[in-house]
């Protein structure tokens, strides 16, 4: 399965820093357009909040540039402009909001935004290269598995919204699952890097297709296990979805075997029966899915009908930023900032939307390919795929393809863990990037040779 | 690895694609139906942030929509208040609509789907759609007589250009001021809905379409006679018997007349004096001898037990069926359990007066843009031809003779022929009377047709008659309508 692949040496940062304008481009006249159509005009802060933005941004630029000049152009200017439009609709909300209700959420978002950057700096100034990162296989494991427990800790865990999949310490709440996709994505592509030899030659076949031996099913069983444990205790198929739909997406990869796809799929699509059948909130949040306008499910169903309502207000164009309701949603700027954004950038903005989720997940599919290394492969798969799957997830919620879920929108919902962790990801991702697109050491072009041919396994 | 990595991108774009699709569904394909749920309060919210066409009576106003500094940004106004709450109804963001803000709503919000090519064209062109008002039939002199004369008293009057449907005066009495009801403030309107639903007198029925239904008492014998003449087994100059009480088969009560004694001193008096007087052995005789199906059709061909709406849904009229003699005798003469609103009443005087053709009763008269100018009209529709032109002709001299020498004196207008019929329906022991009254005006070339319908005797009270009570605020009506 050799594969030629086109390499090209060039660095490609003007690109990523005409990108990155036009981000800013979206971001701060979305930001002009909320001041104006409340009547107030551009807003007088629209200097400091930009410059800041415009400055952290261009500081994460200058540190590619000079850590990562071979990364991926396309990534960081896509995540600028989601984040930009996020902060700009979580402070739209908070204008719609009425002032005694709560404390203005679009500065503390500004402040995650910031730290996000920071962190993705961090990864790339610490992390010179992302193959060491195997080493922490199994911390990783361990870290994801005690960050997903905490909610269930009494005390310290919170239900919110039916889902127990936060903590609070303090005034702070903090959605662990976040941080710990990130760490299992490390664990998957560590372990699977290492089994993936037992577990794709070894077995036999039946119906045309290659079954592992009973031992080596081990693995799967505890990440399914461990996926519908999460279901059931903390309530929430989003992040059960996520972490499951991972493991059997990077077993795939791993292995090349599509036995795997069919026996996760049989195991989730099963947990997922029984869960049904046996717990009453599971049965609830079905019932919403398929019957939203039962009277029976009036109030239960309220934030979903609200969040279609407010979409199918926005119809084709959307009402324009400012013009809508979107706050008559719950959780407007966290769960269901998606309605949000359709309620008031209308069809039309979602599809954009879309296409940038898209053309970032690509991106690390993209990534992924282009990587020598086995591990880089899965780790930027599993971190690009899991992105794919938390939008098909919460949008899919929200849209009613599945079951509403707790999880939220990667750069765009309100939430500091949710940010800081897929900003640590783009870190991530642009230093896997750089190590794909950076031409090979041992095949290091004569001088005036522009590209270079690479064969990769 | 990278064969399973490209099919994995695959499934992510088979994902993306899924969300593409479903997110169309709701924004585009299922928007409509979304967007109209009753449960939905953006649209709501939509709708009162919006702009909205006024109720115009005569070019001026009823019910408009003035830009104010809140959340909704328009504040619906009826500058005239209870005068018109039976025609305009409220709009109010917590109770809804009602009345022509309901009935007209689609083509006010500038959201009817006559409107469709308009709404294109504002599109192309950029223009700012202005909603178009809807001009009402009503006169405004006519609603003013008949707020005026109707005074404390509850009950209703109804008006209408018989020739046409179109309808001059709609009142009911106890009235509300919708004002309160459009309030932006929530604890004004539901303080003023629950004040409104507690008080007993019931001031948000429309008493002149619906809610209330009254029983006709005498303004019936217009019907009974109409039968009577379409049978073409009588004429205004037939005998009928009219005795001092009418004996009832199966009953030991006998009907008794309005007055002491019998109708004339002979026991037999002609239908024309019988309705004159309003002589209840007569026409309670004359039922008997027609028999039920007879009365029945003549009260559906009138109208009784149809639905109808002017765009404001009417009550239907009720007919009884299965009748044995002693109620059949009853019925005859409004009693028992025929029930009418005073638009029914009102159209059976207007059908009379307009040769026996029954036209459509409407109030929406216009659609009108923002200067004015006429964008639809409504056409007059015949409803139903309930008698002969000869028929017609023949109760037109009989209900003539009422007012000039009969029951409805009070009627009177110098100068102008006016033809009536008043109704005094009892509603039980201790209960006084409803007073009724029904004209048209002029009996020879009729502009107007009315009926007032005046409850519980009104001022006063168990002594009360039609002809007393109900004649003189018809007459004020007519009157208003014919300039006088």
């Amino acid at each position: 399965m050799a594969l030629v692949t086109s390499i090209v040496p060039r660095t490609r940062r003007n690109v990523e820093l005409l990108l990155l304008i036009l981000a800013f481009a979206v971001a701060l006249g979305a930001y002009a357009l909320v001041g104006i159509s409340s009547g107030e005009g551009v807003p007088a802060d629209i200097g400091a909040v930009g410059g800041g933005l415009v400055l952290l941004t261009v500081a994460l630029h200058v540190v590619i540039r000079l850590r990562a000049p071979y990364a991926d152009p396309v990534i960081l200017p896509i995540a600028t402009a989601i984040n930009g439009i996020g902060l700009v609709m979580i402070h739209r909300l908070d204008m719609g909001r009425h002032q005694r209700f709560g404390v203005a959420q679009a500065p503390r978002q500004l402040i995650w935004t910031a730290l996000g950057i920071a962190a993705a700096a961090a990864v790339l100034v610490l992390l010179r290269d992302h193959r060491p990162l195997r080493r922490y296989t199994y911390t990783a494991m361990a870290l994801a598995i005690a960050l997903l427990l905490l909610p269930l800790v009494p005390g310290l865990g919170q239900n919110i919204n039916g889902a127990r999949i936060w903590i609070r310490v303090g005034p702070m709440s903090f959605q662990p699952g976040e941080l710990s996709k990130l760490l299992l994505a490390v664990f998957f592509a560590g372990y699977l890097v290492t089994a993936r030899d037992s577990l794709s030659l070894v077995g036999r076949k039946v119906l045309g297709l290659q079954f592992p031996r009973g031992r080596d099913l081990g693995p799967i069983l505890v990440a399914w296990l461990a996926s519908v444990a999460v279901l059931v205790f903390e309530s929430d198929l989003g992040t059960s979805l996520l972490f499951f739909g991972l493991f059997v997406a990077l077993l795939y990869v791993a292995t090349e075997r599509t036995s795997w796809i069919v026996i996760g799929l049989t195991l989730f699509l099963g947990g997922a029966l029984v869960a049904w059948q046996l717990f009453a909130h599971v049965q609830v949040r079905v019932a919403i899915w398929l019957q939203p306008f039962d009277p029976h499910n009036k109030d239960r169903a309220y934030q979903l009908l609200q969040g279609l309502y407010g979409m199918a207000n926005g119809g084709l164009l959307g009402t324009g930023l400012g013009e809508g309701r979107p706050n008559l949603v719950p959780f407007a700027e966290s769960d269901f900032i998606f309605a949000s954004i359709g309620e008031e950038l209308g069809l039309t903005g979602l599809f954009a939307l879309l296409l940038l989720y898209a053309l970032l997940v690509e991106r690390g599919l993209r990534t992924a390919i282009g990587v020598r290394d086995g591990f880089g492969k899965l780790l930027a798969g599993g971190m690009a795929f899991s992105m794919a799957l938390q939008v098909f997830v919460v949008a899919g919620g929200v849209t009613r393809v599945i079951p509403l879920t707790g999880l939220t929108l990667p750069f765009l919902a309100y939430g500091g863990s949710s940010l800081l962790s897929n900003w640590m990801i783009v870190g991530l991702l642009l230093r896997i990037s750089d190590s794909a697109r950076r031409p090979a050491p041992d095949s290091e072009p004569a001088v005036g040779l522009a590209d270079t041919e690479a064969v990769t396994a | 690895m990278n064969a399973p990595l490209r099919r994995l991108a695959i499934v992510a774009a088979l994902l993306f694609a899924a969300l593409l699709t479903s997110t169309t569904y709701v924004q585009f394909v299922a928007a409509g139906s979304l967007n109209s749920r009753a449960d939905n309060v953006r649209s709501f919210y939509k709708e009162f942030g919006q702009p909205r066409g006024a109720l115009l009576v005569a070019g001026q106003p009823v019910a408009e929509s003035v830009p104010v500094k809140d959340s909704y940004g328009y504040q619906r106004r009826y500058p005239a208040g209870p005068q018109y709450a039976a025609v305009t109804g409220f709009y109010s963001v917590v109770y809804g609509t009602s009345g022509m803000e309901s009935a007209a709503g689609p083509t006010l919000s500038g959201n009817s789907n006559d409107l469709f090519y308009r709404r294109i064209g504002d599109l192309i062109t950029g223009r700012t759609p202005q909603p178009p008002s809807v001009q009402l039939t009503i006169n405004p002199k006519a609603q003013q007589a008949a707020w005026d004369a109707l005074g404390d008293q509850r009950g209703a009057v109804v008006a209408m250009d018989p020739s046409t449907g179109a309808v001059l005066a709609l009142v009911s009495k106890p009235s509300f001021d919708p004002n309160r009801l459009a309030s932006h403030d929530t604890k004004v309107v539901k303080q003023s809905w629950t004040d409104l639903n507690k008080d007993t007198t019931r001031p948000m029925d429309n008493r002149a379409i619906a809610g209330r239904e009254y029983a006709p008492g005498s303004v019936f014998k217009v019907v009974t006679s109409a039968a009577a003449l379409s049978s073409g087994k009588y004429t205004p100059d037939t005998l009928l018997p009219g005795p001092d009480k009418l004996p009832l088969p199966q009953s030991t009560v006998p009907l008794p007349n309005d007055f002491d004694g019998p109708c004339t001193p002979s026991g037999q008096i002609s239908l024309l004096e019988a309705l004159q007087i309003s002589c209840n052995t007569a026409f309670g005789s004359l039922g008997m001898t027609l028999g039920e199906q007879a009365l029945q059709q003549q009260a559906q061909a009138f109208g009784f037990g149809k639905p109808l709406s002017i765009p404001l849904r009417v009550s239907e009229s009720v007919f009884p069926v299965n009748l044995p003699q002693s109620s059949l005798a009853q019925s005859a003469i409004g009693q028992f359990s025929v029930r009418v609103t005073p638009m029914q009443v009102c159209m059976i005087a207007a059908a009379v007066a307009n040769h026996g053709v029954l036209m459509k009763p409407y109030l929406d008269e216009a659609t009108v843009g923002s200067n004015l100018e006429v964008m639809s009209r409504t056409q007059p529709k015949k409803l139903a031809e309930p008698i002969s032109s000869d028929a017609a002709a023949q109760l037109t001299t009989m209900m003539q003779a009422v007012v000039e020498n009969g029951t409805g004196t009070r009627a009177q207008i110098p100068g102008v022929k006016v033809a009536g019929k008043t109704g005094t329906a009892q509603q039980g022991p201790g209960q006084p009377p409803n007073a009724w009254f029904t004209a048209f005006a002029p009996a020879d070339n009729p502009k107007v047709a009315v009926a007032v319908v005046v409850e519980d005797g009104g001022s006063l009270n168990e002594r009360a008659t039609g002809g007393q009570v109900a004649a003189p605020i018809a007459k004020k009506v007519i009157q208003a309508v014919l300039g006088q």
